[in-house]
């Protein structure tokens, strides 16, 4: 008998070792390369005549959104819609809900409604850390104050994997508000997670030197310093109402100094421009550079879809029986 | 790779996989009409993950050796259409599908290493039927193993071999395995390949 033949290479699934999705701080490399190929084969799906596969069929996933969101909530909509699972909204309007309290009765409603798992958007950080205690429910965080949006993070890697061959040494700079941005701060965990350099460029008003040490980025207020060697510059919203705060003297300004323009795309021929979106034109970018090829936002969006799509398929409960 | 399988009998040596896909692809030929002008425009095969693609890869080098037709081959990965995929302990691996060709009204071989209760044959029909509407989808394994669970009938066979529930069948193919052959084995509880 001849003898045995086995594999060559062992399987290279590495499953996830968390039960929700509620930063990215715990997520390892291997986690976060495994949500990003699984996402690749959901977005082939997003392509195809039928954009819908039977896979979460019998599952309930509950959106509790305590805070105005539209991308963000479409997106997991129709990411949950794509794998036909079924969709509930919960969403509170309002903020006059005293957070503790409502939270904790939230809890009690989402397990006697038995939902497998609860995406949510709170303003007060860790409102799903503290979701997560109280039921048996997986729960997705989709934005918690400035604390985190681990799907965002996620998203904008996987847009940057299909323009980059690696990770590894990738230079990559936040620009805006980072001192209010959940996005830059999910970012950082994951960039620096897959090996990639972070710089933090924005006013020094909104700009958190401490984080430097804290999570191992570089800080500029200088935006000429963040572009150069930057491989993809990601452009954070300017949130209109802070204006009044005084973190920086105005629009125009603004623009003026930390406005990405069709001057910088010039002066660095290869960089690309994200930005979670909405965008203020003529803010954050240029009018110009928000359609320019190299501004890959709109496929930001797309590749939302399909991520959320992997992330719900990886962390979606198992049924009880087999 | 350390395996914890345990060897029964080996059903087929590398000779004999070789010399089986050789009929196998003079089967398909027969339902080719190799001497159609468009015979690569009206078939194509699909070799499912992971060793049906590279099995189906084999057919496509014969029958282009062969007749000199070029038949278009796609992979596919039914993890999606799994009717077990919420049964499982750890959410299986995921890997690529890729139909480089429309599947609507052109005769496509579906190609796998093994059939056995046929409900990765039935998910593979669904995710087919999703990408368009075949003209006609012909089942071609290397073993059926019987104990079928749904009724998913094989179009061209290697060798059916009576097996019991708990053995496994495990078809190694050298691009990916140490060497070619098929192996009846047991594996310990639970142990899932």
């Amino acid at each position: 008998m001849a003898d045995y033949a086995a594999p060559l290479a062992a399987d290279d699934s590495t499953p996830l070792q968390h039960r929700h999705l509620l930063d990215l701080s715990a997520y390892s490399r291997e986690e976060i390369l495994h949500i990003l190929d699984t996402a690749e084969e959901f977005r082939a799906v997003l392509d195809r005549p039928i954009r819908q596969v039977p896979t979460l069929q019998g599952t309930t996933v509950a959106s509790l959104f305590f805070e105005p969101s539209t991308r963000t909530k479409l997106s997991f909509g129709l990411a949950a819609g794509r794998l036909s699972a079924e969709t509930l909204s919960l969403s509170k309007s309002g903020s006059s809900v005293k957070k503790g309290e409502t939270l904790k009765d939230t809890a009690r409603n989402v397990e006697a409604m038995k939902v497998d798992v609860v995406v949510m958007r709170h303003s007060s950080p860790g409102a799903p850390h503290f979701l997560s205690r109280r039921t048996d429910s997986v729960i997705l965080n989709a934005g918690d104050g400035a604390h985190a949006h681990p799907t965002q993070a996620l998203l904008d890697t996987l847009t940057m994997k299909k323009h980059v061959d690696t990770f590894e040494d990738l230079d990559v700079s936040i620009i805006g508000d980072i001192t209010h941005s959940r996005v830059a701060r999910s970012n950082i965990n994951a960039l620096t997670t897959l090996g990639a350099h972070v710089t933090l460029c924005g006013p020094a008003t909104m700009l958190p030197v401490e984080m430097e040490q804290a999570m191992d980025v570089r800080t500029t207020t200088n935006l000429g310093e963040a572009l150069d060697g930057c491989d993809i510059a990601m452009a954070l919203r300017i949130q209109m109402e802070r204006q009044d705060e005084g973190l920086f003297p105005s629009i125009r300004e603004y623009h003026m100094q930390y406005g990405i323009t069709p001057e910088h795309l010039e002066r660095h021929p290869d960089l690309l421009i994200m930005h979670p979106g909405p965008v203020n034109r003529g803010v954050e970018l240029a009018n110009e550079v928000v359609d320019h090829e190299r501004a890959i936002i709109l496929s930001q969006v797309t590749n939302g879809v399909a991520l959320r799509m992997a992330v719900l398929y990886l962390l979606a409960p198992r049924r009880e029986e087999a | 790779m350390v395996s914890d399988d345990r060897i029964k009998a080996q059903l087929m040596t590398a000779r004999d996989l070789e010399r089986t896909l050789d009929r196998m692809a003079q089967q398909i030929l027969e339902l080719v009409d190799p001497d159609a002008e468009n015979a690569a425009d009206q078939f194509a095969l699909v070799g499912m993950q992971t060793r049906g693609v590279y099995l189906a890869q084999r057919l496509q080098d014969r029958i282009e050796a062969q007749e000199n037709i070029d038949l278009p081959l796609g992979m596919l990965d039914v993890t999606m259409y799994r009717d077990d995929v919420r049964m499982r302990l750890e959410q299986p691996h995921m890997q690529e599908t890729r139909i480089p060709f429309s599947v609507t009204d052109r005769h496509l071989v579906l190609v796998d290493d093994v059939v056995f209760t046929g409900r990765t044959g039935r998910a593979a029909l669904d995710a087919l039927m999703d990408l368009g509407r075949p003209a006609s989808v012909h089942f071609l394994v290397i073993i059926d193993r019987g104990h079928r669970e749904l009724p998913i009938a094989t179009d061209i066979v290697g060798r059916e071999v009576p097996t019991l529930p708990d053995e496994e069948v495990r078809v190694r193919v050298d691009e990916i395995d140490d060497a070619d052959g098929v192996w009846l084995v047991e594996t310990p509880a639970d142990a899932d390949r």
